[in-house]
């Protein structure tokens, strides 16, 4: 019995020493693949088509960095996380990137070692109930029983906006999206609370949309991103610098369509031609990129538009505070010089 | 080297070499395991630090027996989950013994149809993972019972609705205390005179019925006492305010599906159990009791069912150790029990895995040792005492 006992614990610490720190470039490149961490399953964001196939906002990122790395946008493999494990996993090394729509916290990027390299969904947490309840506002919510996907920031704003209030509310904490769902469908909450971009995703995948609303109250701020390991200031910068080209290719006009064109010629805006590989961006070697990574990554996958236009638009999400900053959103990107 | 061949071929000095060199392998892979742990932690930047548990936890949590908010801390979140441990295990053993103890009798039973239906449901149940059970019975509470405004009324103070089961809480009022003192020592009466009654049986054989006259005395008597102070009880109906019934006493479908669920899956077990105990007594034991006139009742509780609890309690021991940790699945159903508080939404907050995951297992491992030493005493009491 003891013996058995040893072995389990010889097999997790050797999976625990599995994870690898500097080199991750080198790494994912021997192997030849990226592993990604994404959500169990959120519509628009991570979700399998009909055929099986990873596909989403967040999906789109990880196709994004395998290819600007490897060249090649379908080299990746995803393991899921539910919100519980997701930090675990990434320490453990079992991906890469983390790109499950994750909020940027002091004590995350401080506490548990990990870098948020930036923010590519604003977002914040927001209610939503049947119609029939004839609700219109979270502070109407007073003794009602809330359904909670557990293991995000959520349980922390809820408790404050009601403590705010001078509320009650009868809490029922749920692991992953697709329980919670049952649970809010068959009544036993009166809402559900989650990122209003996962309530909207949550709201399509209903057979009847239009029964539940989602309350105009927002009441937390959730800047969600991906986030890598610490230690590795080079792959840190990679993946950081592949979500700039992706908001950088929208604002200067560079799509999956006009890509091969624009690289080809020389442009007026220098940027484009830095961006393009059409002039030397200094520095680039250093992150172990080849020039054409960018045009990789927004002819395979597309630019920063393009991917929220095709997987978000779908459930209703606007712009809003994701547009560009030229177009009164939030997104302002570092110049590529 | 002859002399150490001669020292290998010595039995007992064969058997502290090998000891020894188990040993040492044991040492150095526990050294090793901790040098990795502490390795890793060092490369990933991490330090094993418990002070999180004493900030506040921030989250709240649906079901507390000692009091709690948000304001308490992390420490003060997972006493609360562990008590809703406990407050289940309790529960659902005591259900199961209970039930598994009524099926092992029915299982053995010469009426047919009394027999194949605790048979059959032995099979079905046992068979089917622990996890759909759970989820079956909350299913099957959230999914069928009414909405609260809808709910099913019980003489308009229990309503059943698919948040649960609302029933009236007592409220001590003042004067209570009288009831309090006559309760322990209606207690200590009961506990003195099935005593004497004991002695006096020995001594002249005649016998009180001493079970009817200990409930007699413990329902009436503090029943005196709160008549004489005017009944200081009052009861809080729950009612339908806005969303949900406030006030009254509140059973979430978690609470009542994960009894429900571990305490049947367990009692199918302890009726096999029971059944293999009983059956281990020698028919000729219940022979020889017929024969000398008693009764089949008689026969049952004084001869056959202390020898058979001998062969009963070991195992019996580990279906309760089973029950206790199977509760942790209640994290499936949302129930809010250790591994949700302190192994969940603690360790999500503060991303203190290695430590919460630690003292999760210790914890558990506290609650298995009680249990087993306070079964391993009690089966040390009824052991076959050899004269």
């Amino acid at each position: 019995m003891k013996i058995k006992a040893l072995l389990a614990a010889s097999v997790a610490g050797v999976m625990f020493a599995g994870s690898v720190l500097a080199g991750t470039l080198d790494d994912v490149r021997a192997r030849g693949k990226l592993n990604c961490i994404i959500n169990t399953g959120l519509a628009g964001f991570a979700a399998p088509d009909d055929k099986g196939n990873w596909q989403g906002f967040d999906v789109d990122f990880c196709k994004a960095v395998a290819a600007a790395v490897l060249g090649d946008a379908n080299k990746v493999s995803y393991t899921t996380a539910t919100g519980k494990t997701r930090f675990t996993k990434l320490a453990a090394g079992e991906g890469e990137i983390l790109s499950r729509n994750t909020t940027w916290t002091f004590s995350r990027d401080v506490d548990l070692a990990q870098t948020f390299i930036g923010v590519n969904y604003y977002d914040g947490q927001g209610f939503m109930v049947p119609k029939k309840l004839g609700v219109k506002s979270a502070k109407e919510l007073d003794g009602a029983s809330v359904c909670i996907q557990t293991g995000t920031t959520t349980e922390l704003n809820l408790a404050e906006f009601f403590a705010g209030n001078n509320m009650k509310y009868n809490p029922v904490p749920i692991e992953t999206n697709a329980e919670a769902q049952e649970l809010y469908k068959a009544g036993r909450c009166d809402v559900y609370t989650t990122d209003a971009s996962g309530l909207y995703a949550t709201k399509m995948s209903f057979d009847n949309p239009e029964a539940h609303v989602v309350l105009p109250e927002i009441v937390s701020k959730e800047p969600l991103g991906p986030v890598v390991r610490h230690g590795d200031d080079q792959w840190a910068d990679i993946v950081s610098w592949v979500l700039r080209a992706m908001m950088s290719a929208e604002e200067k006009g560079i799509t999956s369509k006009n890509v091969k064109k624009l690289a080809a010629q020389d442009n007026k805006d220098k940027e484009i031609n830095r961006l393009l590989g059409k002039d030397p961006l200094q520095g680039l070697s250093k992150l172990g990129l080849s020039a054409d990574w960018a045009v990789n990554v927004i002819s395979q996958v597309g630019n920063y538009a393009e991917s929220f236009e095709r997987n978000l638009y779908p459930l209703t999400i606007v712009r809003g505070m994701n547009a560009l900053y030229k177009d009164g959103g939030l997104h302002y990107i570092p110049p590529i010089k | 080297m002859l002399n150490l061949l001669k020292i290998w071929r010595n039995e007992k000095s064969r058997e502290i070499i090998v000891q020894i060199i188990v040993l040492i392998i044991f040492g150095w892979f526990i050294s090793w395991l901790v040098g990795n742990v502490s390795g890793n932690f060092e490369r990933l930047g991490k330090d094993l630090s418990f002070e999180f548990l004493f900030i506040p936890a921030g989250y709240d949590i649906n079901q507390y027996l000692i009091s709690y908010n948000n304001r308490d801390s992390h420490l003060r979140a997972a006493i609360v989950g562990l008590l809703n441990t406990g407050l289940v295990a309790i529960c659902g053993i005591v259900i199961a013994t209970i039930f598994g103890l009524f099926l092992g009798v029915l299982r053995l039973s010469k009426n047919w149809l009394a027999n194949r239906i605790a048979y059959w449901y032995v099979e079905f149940t046992r068979n089917v993972p622990i996890l759909l059970h759970i989820l079956l019975w909350h299913g099957i509470i959230i999914n069928t019972l009414p909405h609260p405004k809808q709910a099913i009324d019980i003489f308009d103070v229990s309503y059943l609705t698919n948040r649960g089961f609302y029933i009236p809480k007592p409220i001590a009022e003042s004067g209570i205390e009288l009831f309090y003192l006559f309760t322990v020592i209606a207690i200590i009466f009961a506990v003195l005179f099935s005593r004497y009654s004991k002695k006096r049986q020995e001594l002249t054989g005649k016998q009180f019925p001493v079970f009817w006259i200990n409930l007699m005395v413990i329902i009436v008597f503090p029943c005196i006492a709160l008549a004489f102070n005017n009944f200081p009880i009052s009861f809080s109906i729950p009612e339908l305010k806005g969303f949900n019934f406030r006030g009254g006493l509140h059973l979430s479908p978690e609470l009542i599906a994960l009894t429900f669920a571990l305490a049947i899956y367990t009692a199918a077990f302890i009726a096999e159990i029971v059944r293999a105990g009983i059956l281990a007594i020698h028919k000729g034991q219940r022979e020889a009791a017929e024969s000398i006139g008693l009764k089949p009742d008689k026969v049952m509780n004084l001869v056959i069912l202390p020898q058979a609890r001998r062969v009963i309690i070991p195992p019996l021991t580990s279906q309760y150790l089973n029950l206790t940790k199977n509760s942790s699945l209640a994290i499936a159903i949302g129930y809010m029990d250790l591994v949700a508080t302190l192994g969940g939404i603690s360790l999500n907050q503060t991303g203190r895995e290695m430590e919460t995951m630690v003292l999760v297992l210790l914890i558990y491992l506290c609650i298995s040792l009680s249990i087993s030493s306070l079964m391993n005493w009690y089966n040390y009491r009824v052991k076959l005492v050899d004269r």
